[in-house]
C-alpha cells in the first residue's frame, strides 16, 4: 500500500518538477520569481486539450503543440511586461510584480475563452492497467514519467553539452560577465523563458490526461506546489528543483492516504513557509541570495 | 435617503480605503505583504461568526475580529522579522493561502459552502466614520517621530538600527496594527455582503488591495486612499468594462511597474 | 575606561578575522585603529556596535558588557557609530536624517504620536528642529538642511551620517573612514570637527588609512595585522615602530626605511607612510 502510494506520489511529483525545473531556470537567469509560471502551465494544458479534441493529435501530438504553445506565450510575456522593466533601474522586486499581473491577466483570458468550468480531457489512454503484484500502474501514469524523465534528460544534456545551453548556465551564473564575454545573453533569456515555459507546457498536458479535468484556476495551484518544490530544492538548483517537486508530489498523496484530502493543496504551502524559516536556501542551497 | 447605488459605492469605496491603508501600513515600513487577504478572511470570519452564530452585538464583534487578525498578524510578524524581500512576498503569499485553506476546511463556519445569515449592521456613517478617524491617525503618524522611524526602516534597517531602533518592535506592532485594520475591513465587509466564503479571500483578493495601493503610488497614505477610491469607482464609472475589471488591473500592474522607474519603495512623499 | 576590549576573536567559517585583540579606550581621547586593508578594522567595528558577535572574548562598555547585543541596545547604551559606505536614509532630507537620531532620547514616543494636536505638537516639534539644525551647523550642512540625503555630495553625505550619529547623544563615537575620498580641504574641515567633538566631551574611536590625520588628531594609535594587534601607542611611538612599517610597507622596505630613520628619526619613515596613503 505505502509503495503503491509511494509511486503515484512520484508520477504526481514528476510534473510538479517540470514546472519547478521551470522556475528554477528563469530565477537562475533573471533572479526572478515568475509568478505567472502557473499560469503559462495553464495555457499549455489547455492548448493540448484543445488539440487533442479537435485536431486528434492524441497524446505525443498534444505534448508537442502544447510544449510550442507555452514557449510561445512565455516569450512573449518576457518580452512585453518583464523586458521594458529591466531595461529601466527600478525596484528589484518591479518584474515580479509585474508578473503577478501577467498572471490575472492570462487567467482572465483564459476564464473567457474557455468558460470558467472545469473540462474534462478525452480519455485518449485506453489501456488495461498493468499489475505487478499488489502493484497498480496504468498506462497514463507510464506516460508522464516516461516524458517526465526524457524531458528532464534531454534538458540536462541541452545545458551540459551543447554550446548554447551552456550560454545558458553562463548567463544564469552572471548576465555581466557573460555579456562582457560576447554571449547574446538577450537571446539566451528568451531561449530560457522558451525552454521553461515550454516545460511548464508539457507538464500542463500530462497533468491534464491524468486528472482529467482542468481548468482555468489550475495555475495557481500547481504553481504554488512548483514555486514550493524550488524552495525547497534550493533557488537556482535544477536538480534540487526536481527532487523537490518529487518530494511533494509524494507527501501530498501520501497526506491524502493518511490523512484527509482536503488539505493536500495546504502542504505546500507549509513547505514554502517552513522552508523559509528553516533553511531559506533549501536543500541545496543556491548561490544566489535574494535580498529586498 | 440616498440613492441605493450610489450608497453601495461609497460603502465599498470606504471599505477599501481601510483594506488600502491597512496594507499602506507594513508597506510604509518596508513589509511587502500579499497575504492581507487572509487577515482580511480573519476578521471577516471572527465578526460574522459573533454576530451570526453566537448573537454577539455588532460593535464588539467588529473589534474582536480586528484583534484577531491583530494576534494573528503579530505571529506571522515574528518569522518575518528575519525575511526580506522575494522571500517574505513568498511567505505572505503562502500565509493567505493557508488561511484560506483553513476556512475552507473549517465545519463551525460552513467550511466551502461559507456563512450567510450575517446581519447587515454595516452603514455608510459607521465606514466613514472609520475612514476619518484612519485619515487622522495617519495624518498624525506622518508628521510623527514613529513615523520617520518607519520611514527610516524602509529605507535602511542597519542604518535604523545602529541609531537605536529596535526593529523587532516596531517591524512585528506595525504587521499587527496593519493585521488587525485589514481584519477591521473584513468584519465591516462581511455585515454589508451578509455572505462569506473562503473563496471571496484567496490571493485575487490579496493582489487586489496591493494593486490598490500601488496605484496610489506607494510613497503616500493619501496616494493608497486615492487608488482604493479609483479601483472602486473605476469599474463602475466604465459600466461596460465591469466583466474586465481583474484583466485591466492585472495589465495596469505591468503598465506601472513598467512605467514607474523610480521604484515601488523608497518614493518620495 | 570607557571602552575594553578583551581578547576578542572573531572567525568567520575557518577563516579567522580578528585574533585575541585586546584593546582600551580612555575617556575623552581620539583612538585611532590602523592597519594595512584586511587587517581587521571594519570587522571590529562591527562587533563593538552589535552588528557581529564575537567569537571569542568581551566588550565592556563603561564597565557594562555589551558583549553580542543588538546594535540598537548597544546604541541606547551611549554608543554610535558611522559607516565606510555611507547608510543615510534615501528618501529623507538632511534635518529629517539628523531627527532620526533623536528617537531614541525621546521621552515620549509612541503615545504622543496620535494624541498630539497640529499645534501643541509645535513645541515639541520645535525643539527637535532646533536640536538637529544645532548638529547641522556644527558639521557645517546647515545650509543644507532641506536637501534630499540622497542629493548630497560624498564629503557632506559622511558629516550628515555623523550629525545623526550625535543626534543619538553618544558618550563614544566610531567613525569608520570618516575622510575616504575628500580632498585636502575637507580633511582639515573633518579634523577640526574631530576637535570640536572632544570639547564636547565625546571620546572618539576611529579607523582611517589617511595617515597625516591619524597622526595629527589621536591620541593614542592601535595597528593591527592580519587581525592581531601588532603595536599600540601614541603617534610618535608608532611613526617608529619597525613593526608597523613593515605591515605597511614590506620588510625591505621597512629595513630600509628604519636604517634611514635611525640617520633622521621620524622624517623618513613619516614619509614613507605618508607617500603609502596617497597612493
Amino acid at each position: 500500500m505505502l509503495i503503491q502510494q509511494m509511486i503515484n506520489g512520484l508520477m504526481l511529483g514528476s510534473t510538479y518538477a517540470l514546472i519547478a525545473i521551470g522556475y528554477t531556470l528563469i530565477f537562475g537567469v533573471l533572479n526572478l520569481v515568475h509568478l505567472a509560471h502557473g499560469e503559462v502551465f495553464m495555457i499549455g494544458a489547455f492548448v493540448g486539450l484543445y488539440a487533442a479534441m479537435f485536431l486528434e493529435t492524441g497524446v505525443f501530438g498534444s505534448i508537442v503543440i502544447a510544449i510550442i504553445a507555452a514557449a510561445a506565450v512565455g516569450v512573449l510575456v518576457e518580452v512585453l511586461a518583464i523586458r521594458p522593466i529591466r531595461a529601466r533601474n527600478g525596484h528589484m522586486l518591479a518584474p515580479m510584480i509585474s508578473t503577478i499581473g501577467v498572471g490575472i491577466v492570462l487567467q482572465e483570458l483564459a476564464t473567457r475563452f474557455f468558460g470558467a468550468e472545469q473540462v474534462g480531457f478525452p480519455s485518449a489512454m485506453v489501456g488495461a492497467p498493468w499489475h505487478f503484484g499488489s502493484l497498480t500502474v496504468t498506462p497514463m501514469q507510464m506516460v508522464i514519467l516516461g516524458v517526465s524523465v526524457a524531458l528532464m534528460a534531454a534538458l540536462h544534456f541541452f545545458v551540459t553539452r551543447t554550446k548554447v545551453g551552456m550560454a545558458m548556465r553562463a548567463t544564469a551564473e552572471s548576465l555581466i560577465i557573460s555579456h562582457t564575454l560576447g554571449i547574446r545573453t538577450d537571446r539566451t533569456i528568451l531561449l530560457t523563458f522558451a525552454v521553461a515555459s515550454g516545460l511548464g507546457g508539457a507538464a500542463g498536458v500530462l497533468v491534464g490526461f491524468s486528472f482529467n479535468a482542468i481548468s482555468p484556476f489550475m495555475g495557481i495551484d500547481m504553481g504554488i506546489k512548483g514555486l514550493a518544490a524550488m524552495l525547497l530544492g534550493g533557488l537556482g538548483n535544477i536538480y534540487g528543483a526536481a527532487l523537490g517537486g518529487l518530494i511533494i508530489g509524494v507527501v501530498e498523496v501520501l497526506s491524502v492516504g493518511y490523512l484527509s484530502s482536503s488539505y493536500r493543496d495546504a502542504f505546500a504551502f507549509v513547505i514554502i513557509i517552513g522552508v523559509l524559516l528553516v533553511r531559506p536556501q533549501g536543500i541545496f542551497g543556491a548561490r544566489h541570495h535574494v535580498e529586498g | 435617503m440616498i440613492d441605493p447605488y450610489l450608497e453601495s459605492i461609497l460603502i465599498f469605496s470606504g471599505i477599501n480605503i481601510i483594506l488600502a491603508l491597512s496594507l499602506y501600513l507594513p508597506i510604509s515600513a518596508g513589509l511587502l505583504s500579499l497575504g492581507h487577504g487572509g487577515f482580511m478572511a480573519i476578521g471577516a470570519y471572527m465578526s460574522a461568526a459573533c454576530t451570526a452564530l453566537y448573537g454577539l452585538p455588532f460593535l464588539p464583534s467588529l473589534v474582536l475580529g480586528a484583534v484577531m487578525a491583530g494576534l494573528v498578524g503579530a505571529i506571522v510578524g515574528f518569522p518575518a522579522l528575519r525575511i526580506k524581500g522575494v522571500y517574505l512576498i513568498i511567505l505572505t503569499m503562502g500565509f493567505g493561502e493557508i488561511t484560506r485553506v483553513f476556512f475552507l476546511n473549517f465545519e463551525p463556519t460552513g467550511a466551502a459552502s461559507g456563512l450567510g445569515g450575517i446581519p447587515p449592521d454595516t452603514t455608510l456613517a459607521l465606514v466613514w466614520f472609520i475612514v476619518a478617524i484612519l485619515l487622522f491617525g495617519f495624518f498624525q503618524l506622518r508628521r510623527s517621530r514613529l513615523g520617520r522611524v518607519m520611514t527610516a526602516i524602509r529605507d535602511d534597517e542597519l542604518a535604523a538600527e545602529v541609531i537605536g531602533i529596535n526593529l523587532a518592535r516596531i517591524k512585528v506592532a506595525v504587521f499587527a496594527a496593519g493585521a488587525a485594520l485589514g481584519g477591521l475591513g473584513g468584519g465591516l465587509y462581511a455585515h454589508y455582503a451578509l455572505f462569506i466564503d473562503p473563496a471571496q479571500f484567496g490571493f485575487h483578493r490579496s493582489a487586489e488591495i496591493f494593486i490598490m495601493v500601488l496605484l496610489g503610488g506607494m510613497g503616500n497614505y493619501l496616494g493608497a486612499t486615492l487608488g482604493a477610491i479609483v479601483f472602486t469607482v473605476l469599474p463602475e464609472v466604465l459600466r461596460g468594462l465591469q466583466d474586465w475589471r481583474m484583466t485591466l488591473f492585472g495589465s495596469l500592474l505591468v503598465i506601472l511597474m513598467i512605467v514607474r522607474p523610480w521604484g515601488l519603495i523608497g518614493a518620495r512623499r | 575606561m570607557l571602552l575594553k576590549l578583551d581578547k576578542i576573536t572573531k572567525t568567520f567559517s575557518g577563516y579567522s578575522a580578528l585574533t585575541d585583540v585586546s584593546l582600551e579606550v580612555k575617556q575623552g581621547e581620539v583612538h585611532a585603529v590602523i592597519g594595512p586593508n584586511g587587517a581587521g578594522k571594519t570587522t571590529l567595528f562591527n562587533l563593538i556596535s552589535g552588528v557581529l558577535a564575537p567569537t571569542a572574548g568581551t566588550i565592556r562598555l563603561s564597565g557594562v558588557d555589551v558583549t553580542g547585543k543588538r546594535p540598537d541596545h548597544v546604541t541606547r547604551m551611549g554608543l554610535a557609530r558611522t559607516f565606510q559606505g555611507v547608510r543615510l536614509f534615501q528618501s529623507m532630507t538632511a534635518l529629517e536624517n539628523v531627527q532620526t537620531g533623536q528617537f531614541i532620547r525621546d521621552k515620549n514616543r509612541l503615545l504622543s504620536t496620535f494624541t498630539s494636536l497640529p499645534g501643541k505638537t509645535g513645541k515639541a516639534e520645535r525643539a527637535s528642529r532646533d536640536a538637529a539644525m544645532e548638529l547641522l551647523t556644527l558639521v557645517g550642512l546647515d545650509k543644507h538642511h532641506k536637501l534630499i540625503a540622497g542629493d548630497l555630495a560624498l564629503a557632506d553625505q559622511r558629516r550628515l551620517e555623523i550629525a545623526r550619529a550625535l543626534a543619538t547623544k553618544p558618550r563614544l563615537l566610531l567613525l569608520d573612514e570618516p575622510v575616504a575620498g575628500m580632498n585636502p580641504t575637507e580633511v582639515n574641515d573633518a579634523a577640526r570637527l574631530i576637535k570640536q567633538l572632544c570639547e564636547r566631551g565625546i571620546t572618539v574611536l576611529l579607523t582611517e588609512h589617511h595617515m597625516s590625520l591619524v597622526m595629527e588628531i589621536s591620541d593614542t594609535i592601535t595597528v593591527l595585522n592580519y587581525g592581531k594587534k601588532i603595536a599600540e601607542g601614541d603617534p610618535a611611538s608608532i611613526r617608529n615602530n619597525p613593526l608597523v612599517l613593515e605591515a605597511y610597507l614590506g620588510s625591505d622596505v621597512a629595513a630600509h626605511s628604519a636604517h634611514q630613520a635611525a640617520a633622521a628619526p621620524g622624517e623618513q619613515a613619516r614619509s614613507e607612510l605618508i607617500a603609502q596613503e596617497d597612493r
